[in-house]
């Protein structure tokens, strides 16, 4: 294994290989195994490896720098584009399975990546083969909402490499360790991070670009770019205190904007900011237990994201349809996808006996351990809220609520079987927690299933539910999307340019006619003054001449007799 | 209005007042729990009798219609960006 490339370049290659493969059969094989040797590959390399790659100007650079965390996310990723290949084995178009796997092949090395130009390259490579993910649906709305994303991303992109030359600059050194947001560099490395975690203010692109993308894209999409933003925050930002705050705006942020909407896949997608909140008040709490919950969640989360949104994808598949006001009644004759995204549902709701339950408590425990009374009362609010804007509300709308008529059969085969998976991973997870708890950054003894936390989980969630479907009425959906702050560069910004290009346009023909006058009227008096009649071109007498003089002459006597 | 017994089992009018009787039965099993374990409070609030029926309640008719009363301002037609 020694002479392979590094995991994320080797996943990576693989994806543009695809490209050039004509036969289906052995694409799809590759498509199988190729994540599995990537996995196999970052599990033969023991701990603490140090592998020094190519020499980079003045640095010697650190592809993989193997640690419990960076394989714990490395493990995950390469997970992730199995179940996610598996899921989009049918797909015809071959450029967004190809993209999938060099997005994928990012995420895998920014997670073992030891050194920030690394980071940066792989950063950059993820944003490229995102966007290719989102143009990959060949909509007229994907293709805009992509070039939104891609803009959005690459400013990030400028704003983290400006943050790391200034590091490099400060401290002569591009280890990618723990900072803290000290001096502008850093300041600037963290918003690069942020804007990828889809803190405020950037949140919108999530949900602008994410549900344009196909029924398979959003699925590969869901897992790599938010929670590789979650690995550099907490590998290089723990015990940061704002991110407490920010963390907790992303989570209700989440459920309100989730609540509002009627997108299948744009509610998953809030509920996405709303976990990834709960990660990143894990990362801002700081301590061992905090920062195990939000890996753990981390890992947690991209299985039972990745099922709702093959769930979601199976339904939009075979129905071609995305908003709940137009779905519903889908259990009679989709009995797999309805039981598969259920089970996703109460993995995000934290429900016991499913991986939300093991990871998400961590971080609860570790604030009421600090004593962060606020916190841990605005978190257990927000578990109940997931409860209600993605828990029962995804299902509810998607395969009950009244009878929508449609009787689409349940998917083909491999996208049965990537649900089954993950939905399995979610209760095996659950139930069996011990395997995810090894792989995380700090050991822990830490044990979730107490008689309490148990009996409260199902009080808070229980309750949540019978809010839920007695306040029905006032949660009925409506043909509508709700503003944000993309609303800036999508209707403000471009108003403006219109607007004030046509104001442009009046203010320069107004000044041009203006000047235009001037300069006529000085050619008129120039005319009435020097021209045939004018005052100083006119013959004047002799004796009107000397008569002028002499009035002169007199003047200038009288002026300066003494 | 459609025979009952012509609907799928799960959304006969019988099943649906089934599965609330037994909602109900179940929220008054696991709040009266509270009484048998022996919770650690962290803080002053949560050692509450049935902190968490009535916190998890509470705040989700809280965000639901703070949620409404945001949507008020913000909500737009679906069309909003395509015109």
């Amino acid at each position: 294994m020694v002479n392979l490339p590094p995991p994320g370049v080797l996943l990576a290659l693989v994806g543009l290989v695809l490209l050039f493969i004509r036969s289906p059969q052995l694409r799809k094989a590759i498509i199988l195994i190729s994540p599995l040797i990537v996995l196999a590959t970052i599990w033969s390399i023991p701990d603490n490896t140090v592998s020094l790659g190519t020499h980079f100007l003045f640095w010697d650079l650190v592809p993989v720098r193997m640690d419990p965390l960076g394989r714990l996310f490395a493990t995950i990723f390469s997970l992730m584009a199995f179940a996610g290949g598996l899921f989009a084995l049918r797909q015809k178009r071959v450029s967004e399975l190809s993209a999938a796997f060099v997005y994928a092949g990012g995420a895998i090395g920014v997670a073992l990546a030891g050194d920030l130009i690394t980071v940066f390259i792989f950063w950059e490579l993820m944003a490229i083969a995102s966007t290719v993910v989102i143009w990959s649906a060949v909509t007229p709305e994907s293709y805009k909402a992509s070039i939104r994303y891609l803009m959005l991303h690459l400013l990030g992109g400028v704003i983290l490499m400006a943050g790391i030359i200034g590091h490099v600059v400060e401290h002569g050194d591009i280890a990618f360790q723990s900072m803290s947001p000290d001096s502008w560099s850093h300041i600037l490395i963290l918003v690069g991070f942020l804007i990828n975690a889809g803190a405020p203010p950037f949140s919108s692109w999530l949900s602008d670009a994410y549900p344009e993308a196909s029924y398979t894209g959003t699925v590969f999409l869901s897992a790599f770019t938010t929670k590789t933003a979650v690995y550099v925050l907490i590998r290089g930002f723990p015990g940061t205190e704002i991110l407490i705050y920010l963390g907790l705006f992303m989570v209700f942020y989440g459920i309100v904007y989730a609540l509002l909407e009627n997108d299948m896949r744009r509610i998953l997608v809030y509920s996405i900011i709303n976990q990834v909140g709960f990660m990143v008040v894990g990362i801002g709490i700081g301590t061992e237990m905090a920062l195990n919950g939000a890996a753990a969640h981390a890992f947690a989360h991209i299985i039972y994201k990745g099922l709702l949104l093959m769930s979601a994808g199976a339904v939009l598949y075979r129905t071609n349809e995305r908003k709940c006001s137009n779905l519903g009644g889908l259990f009679q004759s989709m009995p797999l996808t309805t039981i598969c995204g259920t089970i996703g549902a109460l993995a995000i709701s934290s429900f016991p006996f499913t991986s939300g339950f093991v990871s998400k408590s961590m971080i609860a425990t570790a604030a009421a351990e600090q004593h962060l009374a606020f916190v841990w009362y605005l978190l257990a609010a927000a578990s109940a809220g997931v409860f209600l804007h993605a828990g029962i509300k995804f299902p509810w709308f998607v395969f009950f609520q009244k009878d929508s008529g449609m009787r689409p059969k349940d998917p083909p085969w491999n996208m049965s079987a990537a649900m089954v998976l993950f939905a399995a991973l979610c209760i095996g997870i659950g139930c069996y927690p011990d395997p995810l708890y090894a792989l995380l950054p700090y050991a822990t003894n830490y044990v979730p299933y107490t008689v309490p936390h148990v009996v409260n989980m199902l009080q808070l969630l229980l309750f949540a539910g019978l809010a839920f479907f007695l306040l029905l009425p006032w949660m009925k959906r409506t043909l509508t999307i709700t503003l944000d702050l993309d609303w800036l560069y999508r209707r403000l910004f471009p108003r403006v340019w219109v607007v004030g290009s046509a104001a442009f346009i009046v203010y320069q023909q107004r000044v041009s006619a203006f000047t235009e006058l001037m300069v006529y009227r000085t050619i008129m008096s120039l005319k009435r003054i020097h021209g045939g009649k004018g005052l100083l071109s006119r013959n004047v007498s002799t004796n009107s001449a000397s008569i002028g003089a002499l009035v002169l002459l007199c003047v200038w006597l009288v002026s300066f007799y003494k | 209005m459609e025979n009952p017994e012509q609907l799928h089992w799960l959304v006969r009018p019988k099943t649906i007042r089934l599965l609330w009787i037994i909602l109900i039965t179940v929220l008054v099993i696991v709040t009266l729990l509270d009484l048998l374990i022996h919770a650690h409070p962290h803080f002053g609030l949560d050692g509450t009798f049935g902190f968490f029926s009535w916190f998890g309640f509470a705040t989700c008719v809280a965000m639901v219609f703070g949620a409404k009363g945001l949507g008020m301002v913000l909500k737009r037609k679906d069309t909003y960006y395509n015109g």
